[in-house]
């Protein structure tokens, strides 16, 4: 189904319950996974035509009157054509509305550098009053749904990821705005990942521990606020910390992260893997994936070299 | 709404005083200057508007059945405050704090509904896509109240106006009425200079129903502001004079921010005095 086709399902199934639930988007129903949605509560959908800037100051005036307006556009036209639409509404006024960004990253594949939203977490992490959430697969952005729906914080939630996405076993943990998952702990190295690279994270992170090192996962689907609890714990528990996001490594999760590390004596190095501040060359998913080193092996890669580098290779060296 | 309806005379005082007002309180901000032309252009439009049209007074304040004032055109907040002091909600220490340090009542509209200030505003051509999904809001909860959006005329520069516009038509909005402050001017010169455009072909092809008033006028404005009986939204053309009612303000593109010098301001107070005289 996609992390598109979950979040329809999700919005259709909070409506049925919570009359105050509105679909919009700027001519992207479909593709937005919200036809069902459109069929079944077709009083509580509005299409407002290829227009972000109005789309956001639609559902403002909605959310105006405590309707709870979730509204869906490409991740890119929503972060950065209507950026200040949303600063205004959504941040300076705190209108409670949920801007939903779909096909972050490099999910629109062969449509482009136009599509691909590389830049949106930074752009939006720098409105105050604003919450980030990047699911992790689409359970994960079923919740989401479900919990946005009965919070009154003006969010941007980001769907990454491709329809054959993989289901990302995420244990016990429970999915909770604002409070990181932590999949696995491991005291060598701790990849924390977003989105559509959570799941790849947990790839590496094995392949890793093929060669003996110890490498935990967290799965930080809140950009903002970010789990400072969650990061703090990591400090003298694990030697050193990479984050990874389908994303550009300026401002972003790892820009997060690294905010918060610098601050605090003693913490672990923190790797930023990414898109390396550049627009890559147009293809598939996987072409585009492999080309900013984003699929595992390349990760393995990666954080095997920074980590020789830093002199931590061997299990035996890693300060305990 | 006031109860009963101000005469024509009344409405008059209501809008000299207020301008007495803007122009103490905008020489009040000091050496920062305030947003003059924009203010004065806009006083007997919102005079008319809170006197005789729109459903809300200071006991309304959330009430979801109050009609809404939406300024988009944020440069006009002296005139909103001014009025909205006549009307009762702002009282008069909170009127004077205008422009000072913290205050609740900043250069540009800060939203605060206990106030009646229904919008946060100052980047332009915001207001009228909140109005069309308040107006969606109202039709939905079956309510039948009404949505004035203003703006200037320099303001329909920007694009997000259209957007909105366009949407309104399409969603049939009749009680979403747009007021644009048609003054002619915007901050570097004349409209025709910078961006000239056919604003009633533009209102009428994207489906509105467009009147053109005299934005002065005290009955053309309750005329215009007449209930619609269409399903169309309307949008009023008000043309007025930038800077009314000061007379070296009056037309004069540099008085849209400005600063006035203490004998400027003699003449101001001079000028607005003689216009309650005659109110």
């Amino acid at each position: 189904m996609g992390p598109r086709g979950s979040f329809g399902v999700a919005l259709t199934d909070v409506a049925e319950h919570d009359e105050r639930i509105i679909g919009l988007t700027a001519d992207l129903a479909v593709t937005s996974g919200m036809q069902r949605f459109r069929a079944q509560v077709p009083d509580r959908f509005f299409n407002v035509g290829i227009a972000e800037q109005n789309l956001v100051g639609i559902a403002s005036g909605l959310a105006d009157d405590g309707w709870i307006p979730f509204a869906s556009t490409f991740a890119n036209f929503g972060a950065m054509r209507s950026c200040e639409f949303v600063r205004h509404h959504l941040g300076y006024m705190r209108q409670n509305v949920k801007l939903v960004g779909i096909g972050a990253g490099f999910a629109m594949g062969q449509f482009g550098t136009t599509h691909y939203a590389l830049e949106d977490v930074a752009v939006m992490r720098a409105i105050p009053n604003l919450t980030i959430v990047s699911p992790a697969d689409c359970s994960e952005v079923y919740q989401a749904v479900q919990e946005l729906a009965g919070s009154g914080d003006p969010t941007y939630l980001r769907l990454s990821g491709i329809p054959s996405m993989p289901p990302v076993d995420q244990g016990e943990t429970e999915f909770r705005v604002g409070r990181a998952r932590v999949l696995r702990s491991g005291t060598d190295l701790t990849i924390i990942a977003t989105g559509s690279m959570v799941a790849v994270a947990l790839n590496v992170a094995d392949a890793l521990a093929v060669q003996g090192l110890s490498v935990g996962v967290v799965n930080m689907h809140t950009i903002k606020p970010i789990d400072e609890v969650a990061l703090t714990s990591l400090v003298g528990q694990s030697a050193a910390v990479a984050t990874v996001e389908e994303h550009s490594v300026l401002g972003g999760l790892g820009g997060a992260v690294a905010e918060v590390m610098a601050a605090i004596p003693g913490s672990p190095p923190v790797l930023r893997i990414g898109v390396n501040d550049f627009f890559p060359k147009v293809g598939s998913y996987e072409y585009v994936i492999a080309q900013c080193g984003l699929d595992a092996p390349t990760l393995v890669t990666t954080v095997e070299g920074w980590l020789s580098g830093l002199g931590k290779q061997s299990v035996g060296r890693v300060a305990r | 709404m006031n109860n009963p309806a101000p005469t024509d005379g009344r409405l008059a005082q209501i809008a000299a005083r207020s301008r007495r007002q803007i122009v103490q309180i905008g020489h009040g901000a000091g050496a920062f200057g305030a947003h003059f032309g924009p203010s004065l252009s806009l006083v007997d439009i919102l005079t008319v508007l809170y006197g005789t049209r729109v459903r809300h007074d200071s006991s309304m304040c959330s009430d979801p059945e109050r009609d809404r004032v939406i300024l988009s055109k944020g440069h006009g907040s002296l005139a909103l405050y001014a009025v909205l002091h006549e009307f009762g909600f702002i009282s008069d220490e909170c009127l004077a704090s205008a422009e000072t340090d913290g205050t609740v009542l900043p250069g540009q509209p800060c939203r605060n509904q206990e106030l009646g200030i229904e919008f946060s505003s100052g980047s332009l051509g915001m207001g009228l896509s909140f109005g069309v999904g308040l107006a969606l809001s109202a039709r939905m909860m079956g309510s039948d109240r009404s949505i004035f959006v203003i703006m200037g005329d320099g303001e329909t520069n920007e694009g997000s106006v259209w957007e909105a516009a366009m949407s309104a038509a399409h969603f049939r909005l009749a009680r979403l009425i747009a007021i644009v402050d048609v003054n002619g001017l915007q901050s570097d010169g004349t409209t025709a200079e910078i961006m000239s455009c056919r604003l009633r072909e533009m209102w009428e092809a994207n489906g509105w129903e467009t009147i053109e008033v005299d934005g002065h006028s005290i009955p053309g404005l309750r005329a215009a502001l007449s209930p619609a009986t269409g399903s169309r939204p309307r949008c009023i053309l008000a043309s007025t004079v930038k800077g009314k009612g000061v007379s070296f303000m009056e037309g004069a593109a540099e008085w849209h921010h400005g600063r006035m010098t203490e004998s400027q301001f003699e003449t101001a107070v001079h000028d607005v005095g003689r216009g309650e005289q005659t109110a």
